[in-house]
């Protein structure tokens, strides 16, 4: 065991690169300065968002209607960090029984609009619980649309943390092998006038914003843009979504039963690939 | 007043940037066998990336290098410590596997004329990554990062791939997915020592960013391995084998029992993440940095087993 050491290059300084006393060198420094006890202080000061996007987005997603922040109509369960960036589970509570629509959108996501359900009529549905990637600091919002058109607002801060929790697919082969397989279950419910239940599908949801430095080529975005959930023929909810939702995208949900027999799905994505699947409803595992 | 600020915070800073200009300690663990050690933290500006265990290997005509740190200057301080040891060419760089603790350091072997080595699945996975990698680490690594430029290899191991360094032959075997989908392991079959990559963790809470199960698979298909000694991707710089892959494996058996009882009850992610496996706790450093997203991915792998 013989140690040997040798030193790291010493880094360039700031007042290296200007001559002392200029006005630029000067700022510089400043700047420099600034960042660096923000860094000793181990503070997030300089992630946190500087722009807020959210007024935009009311414009783009919801044209510019009025939102109301409003606890009492739409509950949202977020993580205040996110541990894998990659898989984000958030629930949104549905408190207003009237309630018709629910859009989940993370803010400083390159795609914000995560998913938009919309709710089947008598469908009861008064939970569901999904997955997102989140790709920095951002606040998320959920905006329920009662029976009467207006819109209510919730919103959550969530750190998304750093290190190696890319936004990424773990195994590519995997994901590419299994697309579109789905798998339903039941879950037992203490309350006999309301069924739990899960659907997940196996995609990769690509997001088409990597790009391979090599080809200079994008990897296409390939991704789950709508599900339909019923119940017979009724529809318990559907959702459109983005790049915004987890490889291998999963709803767990709460809903009235109305009798029928059978759950049924059908799933699309943005390449035309259309998944179904149809399970016996009364199957709590 | 404000120059007196100025002054005082550009001493601030200046030690700081002191403090990044670590030693570089590189150990001959075996005859031609270098080890350099990473700290047992995250990667930050002032530890410049310097987590992740390195090495080398020297024969009669040339050097292979395993893994070159976490940025531009770790990477540069490895080559510059390593020429002080051997005069031999560098004649391979190789990547254990796609993380920037292991790979932002190549670009300081560019020069040295080394073809670059990795799994089959590593020119995709940095690809798919890389650019995720050099934004996202910025957050803690500042212009650390301004320097770093992916290397991708052109050398890929499909299963196995034997190379001479001139009287000393390394055999590089591709896994399936388990840490990652590109995880490779170098042995030196001379001196017995086997690199894992972050196929071993030690002390260092594993992590899991490929499949739990594939994980647990190859736990038990690398104790075949003949080998006296490994070197972990984190952790000390060297321990004994195959006992060294123990604790490891009590920990990814521990959160899988745990993860596959709370989806059994239908237990939703959220309040099994808060749960499973947290029973590991007290045998391993930076747990709460890592385990829950350990816990995240897992229950998101195995709840596809259930019935």
């Amino acid at each position: 065991m013989s140690p040997w050491t040798a030193s790291l290059p010493a880094r360039k300084t700031p007042h290296e690169s200007a001559p002392e006393g200029s006005r630029s060198g000067l700022l510089r420094l400043r700047l420099a300065t600034v960042a660096a006890l923000c860094l000793s202080a181990g503070v997030a000061m300089a992630q946190e968002p500087k722009i807020d996007p959210w007024p935009g987005l009311v414009t783009d997603i919801f044209h510019g209607r009025a939102i109301t922040p409003h606890e009492g109509v739409v509950a949202l369960d977020a993580p205040k960090r996110a541990e894998d960036a990659a898989i984000v589970p958030m629930t949104i509570s549905l408190v207003e029984p009237a309630l018709r629509a629910a859009t989940l959108v993370i803010d400083e996501n390159p795609m914000p609009m995560a998913a938009a359900f919309s709710f089947g009529e008598g469908a009861g549905v008064q939970k569901i619980e999904t997955r997102v990637r989140v790709n920095s600091y951002t606040n998320v919002h959920v905006v329920g649309r009662t029976a009467d058109g207006a819109l209510h607002s919730v919103v959550k801060f969530v750190k998304a943390s750093g290190g190696c929790s890319a936004p990424a697919i773990k195994d590519q082969d995997e994901a590419a092998s299994n697309l579109g397989k789905m798998k339903y279950r039941e879950f037992a419910s203490e309350n006999p006038a309301l069924h739990e239940a899960q659907i997940m599908i196996r995609h990769p949801n690509n997001s088409g914003l990597q790009m391979d430095p090599i080809t200079r080529a994008y990897i296409p975005a390939h991704y789950v843009d709508k599900v339909e959930v019923r119940q017979g023929d009724a529809l318990i909810f559907s959702m459109e979504g983005g790049i915004s939702l987890s490889e291998d995208p999963s709803f767990r949900f709460v809903y009235k039963p109305n009798g029928a027999k059978t759950i049924r799905v059908e799933a699309h994505d943005n390449e035309g690939g259309v998944f179904k699947g149809e399970w016996p409803i009364g199957g709590a595992s | 007043m404000l120059q007196r600020t100025i002054r005082q915070l550009a001493i601030a800073f200046f030690c700081l940037v002191t403090s990044a200009a670590n030693s570089f300690e590189l150990t001959e663990i075996a005859p031609g066998v270098f080890v350099h050690q990473g700290q047992m933290a995250l990667m930050t500006r002032d530890n410049a990336g310097d987590i992740a265990n390195l090495g080398a290997i020297v024969g009669e005509e040339a050097i292979a290098v395993i893994d070159t740190g976490g940025s531009r200057a770790e990477g540069e301080a490895f080559l510059a410590a390593l020429q002080q040891r051997s005069t031999k060419p560098i004649r391979y760089v190789v990547d254990t596997h796609v993380h920037p603790d292991h790979i932002f350091g190549n670009i300081a072997f560019k020069g040295t004329g080394a073809v670059f080595v990795g799994h089959k699945n590593l020119p995709r996975a940095m690809a798919t990554r890389g650019p995720h990698y050099l934004s996202s680490f910025r957050e803690t690594m500042g212009d650390l990062v301004d320097d770093v430029i992916l290397v991708p290899p052109s050398l890929t191991v499909e299963r196995e791939t034997i190379l001479d360094l001139g009287g000393r032959q390394i055999v590089l075997k591709a896994w399936r997915t388990a840490h990652s989908d590109a995880d490779l392991t170098v042995l030196d079959r001379r001196s017995g020592t086997l690199f894992a990559g972050d196929l071993l963790f030690l002390r260092h809470v594993p992590i899991i960013d490929g499949s739990l199960l594939g994980f647990l698979a190859v736990v038990d298909e690398l104790r075949a391995i003949e080998a006296v000694r490994v070197v972990p991707g984190h952790g000390p710089a060297v321990a004994p084998w195959p006992q060294a892959l123990d604790a490891q494996k009590a920990y990814l058996d521990h959160l899988t029992r745990d993860l596959r009882a709370d989806v059994a009850r239908g237990a939703t992610l959220a309040e099994s993440v808060k749960t499973a496996g947290r029973g590991e706790r007290p045998a391993w450093l930076l747990f709460d940095d890592y385990h829950a997203r350990n816990a995240t991915a897992g229950f998101a792998e195995l709840e596809w087993e259930a019935p």
